[in-house]
């Protein structure tokens, strides 16, 4: 019965020379990694190996193959290997995908403080050229307490989603942050020149509305897709939540704007003896709730919660197959250690129907049994990486 | 060699040399002293007396009122807003404008404390209302920071009587829509003529 789940006939049909897999990667001075290979093909990828192995680095390297500060949210100079005096690290790859394969190359080289990029070999104008190749989402086990923690970090998560489709959201959320530091420095000294001020206060309305609005759509599309699921993984129900959100839903942006605009402007006396903003998109959240049970994501069981939190990731997976037409690198770090037979059979069914080349982490082999020829087994021992299938 | 390591030293202050692209430049001026070193020097020498800020517009040449300034034949009712002089640079190698430039001196950046005293403002507003100006072009630069500072001036000119505009935003000259990012694109949308 529960074989039926990952039936022959349930795997990814499409065009194979469209799907997102990374082929080739070279690691060099990475955390615990002094060099390692992977020469694999589109099929998805399992690490299994004893814990302290490298499994999560390997997964961090992928993970710096979009924009951004990787899985673990690191700072540059922590991913050095800290052995033999040694400063920087490199990320290489061949990633292939609808535009054929393309080398990808990152790292931190000596003494410099900015990720860089290399399209082709030749150096590119910034991390957002990454983008326009790779689409990575990550599952990892500090997740875990994603809907019990503060609500920043479910804004990353649900910004990172948007990012997957919207390359511009990031610079607009940066725009908003650098605008709202500005203010606050203003207030913090005292004295503000008010016309200063409005105009910092214009730019914050102008993009925390834009902000807003693509938060709500990606929630919107996502709520959708995970009504649309089936199998053992719970129905989320999904909203993007806040001041700005709600004028949004009540009437047009540019009202929401004048809204903002306003607010903002009657808060900073507030604001500068609190030293923080009171309102705009950075005091949104991402609220998930459990559909059938009715129940907000931060009150279902542990395992609920994580059964919720995959139900998402698995909705904006077959979003981004169905809209960009290949489905993102997942990265599942320690995910299927913890799920049931059932859930689990699930979850290797979609990413196979998916097409979807996910990276899954073990500690035991035995537990991928169902998935043995559907995958490329490796097995991660100091800091080595062994193909074993 | 402390006059030479004095001449990298300086060499690599300059914007886009690092220590050891210095070294090479002032190598490549010891191996040409009497093609380059010299001439070099006497343009530096020349240029350090001659060089003024125009009291005017904040422009740089060798004359106060700048060339620009004094141009009878530019349209003095358009003024045209620059953060830094190189951007007037930029505006005159089109051949395009005809008008005046004002060159604020940088952009708003409370990060980084510079604050409307430390730009060229109150000399913009002072120009605005007492010469006869009618149209203000902001041409500041697409940053945070830049339409901040186009935000600020657009407020501080209410009072005096002239149209305040901004450089379009969208389509570069060249550029294919397929390649532009969902910014660009929507701006260019809206800007539409």
């Amino acid at each position: 019965m529960q074989d039926a789940a990952i039936a022959r006939n349930d795997f990814y049909t499409g065009p194979a020379d469209t799907r997102l897999a990374v082929t080739r990667l070279r690691l060099t001075d990475f955390r615990s990694y002094q060099r390692a290979e992977y020469d694999g093909d589109a099929r998805p990828v399992v690490l299994t190996g004893p814990n302290g192995a490298g499994k999560t680095n390997m997964l961090e390297a992928v993970s710096f193959l979009a924009p951004g500060r990787g899985l673990r949210q690191a700072r540059l100079s922590e991913i050095d290997r800290r052995a033999d005096g040694v400063v920087g690290w490199g990320v290489a790859a061949t990633v292939s995908g609808a535009s054929g394969p393309v080398d990808l190359g990152t790292g931190r080289e000596q003494d410099q403080q900015r990720r860089t990029v290399r399209l082709n070999g030749v150096p590119a104008s910034g991390q957002s050229t990454l983008a326009e190749y790779v689409s990575v989402v990550w599952l990892t086990p500090q997740m875990d307490r994603l809907f019990l923690d503060g609500a920043s970090a479910r804004r990353r998560f649900l910004d990172r989603l948007v990012f997957g489709f919207d390359t511009a959201h990031a610079g607009r959320v940066g725009s908003y942050e650098h605008a709202m530091r500005e203010r606050l420095r203003l207030l913090k000294a005292g004295g503000a020149d008010n016309v200063w001020l409005s105009a910092l206060e214009e730019t914050m309305a102008e993009r925390g509305v834009a902000i807003a609005a693509a938060r709500q759509d990606m929630a919107h599309r996502l709520a959708r897709a995970c009504a649309e699921g089936t199998g053992p993984f719970p129905r989320a129900g999904i909203a993007a939540t806040g001041d700005v959100e709600t004028w949004l839903d009540n009437g047009p942006a540019l009202a929401a704007e004048d809204r903002l605009r306003e607010q903002l402007a009657q808060s900073r006396r507030t604001d500068a003896e609190s030293g923080r903003t009171a309102v705009g998109p950075h005091r949104s959240d991402f609220s998930v709730w459990h559909l059938e049970k009715d129940m907000p994501a931060d009150q279902c069981s542990t395992g609920e919660q994580k059964a919720l939190l995959i139900a998402v990731v698995l909705a904006d997976a077959r979003l981004q197959a169905a809209e960009r037409g290949a489905a993102p690198l997942l990265l599942l770090d320690e995910v299927v250690a913890h799920l049931d037979a059932e859930k689990r059979q699930a979850l290797f069914a979609e990413i196979l129907s998916l097409g979807a080349q996910a990276w899954l982490t073990g500690t035991d082999r035995e537990t991928f049994a169902e998935l043995e020829s559907s995958v490329q087994f490796f097995r991660v021992a100091n800091a080595a990486l062994e193909r074993t299938s | 060699m402390r006059e030479v390591e004095h001449l990298i030293q300086l060499l690599s202050r300059l914007p886009g040399l690092g220590p050891r692209s210095a070294r090479r430049a002032a190598l490549h001026l010891i191996k040409k002293p009497e093609t380059l070193m010299e001439p070099l020097a006497k343009a530096l020498n020349t240029t350090a007396a001659a060089i003024r800020t125009c009291s005017n517009c904040g422009n740089v040449d060798t004359v106060d009122p700048c060339a620009i300034c004094a141009d009878t034949e530019r349209d003095g009712s358009i003024l045209c807003v620059v953060e830094e002089v190189a951007d007037l640079w930029a505006l005159e190698r089109t051949d395009v404008f005809s008008g005046r430039y004002h060159v604020l001196g940088g952009r708003l950046s409370a990060l980084d404390g510079i604050g409307p005293e430390d730009l060229n403002i109150p000399g913009l507003i002072s120009r605005a209302e007492t010469q006869a100006i009618t149209e203000v072009i902001l041409a500041t630069n697409l940053t945070v920071d830049g339409q901040t500072t186009a935000h600020y001036l657009t407020d501080r000119l209410t009072a005096a009587n002239v149209t305040v505009t901004q450089l379009a935003h969208g389509v570069p000259v060249g550029g294919e829509l397929d390649y532009l990012d969902d910014g660009t694109l929507t701006a260019a949308l809206r800007a539409r003529r």
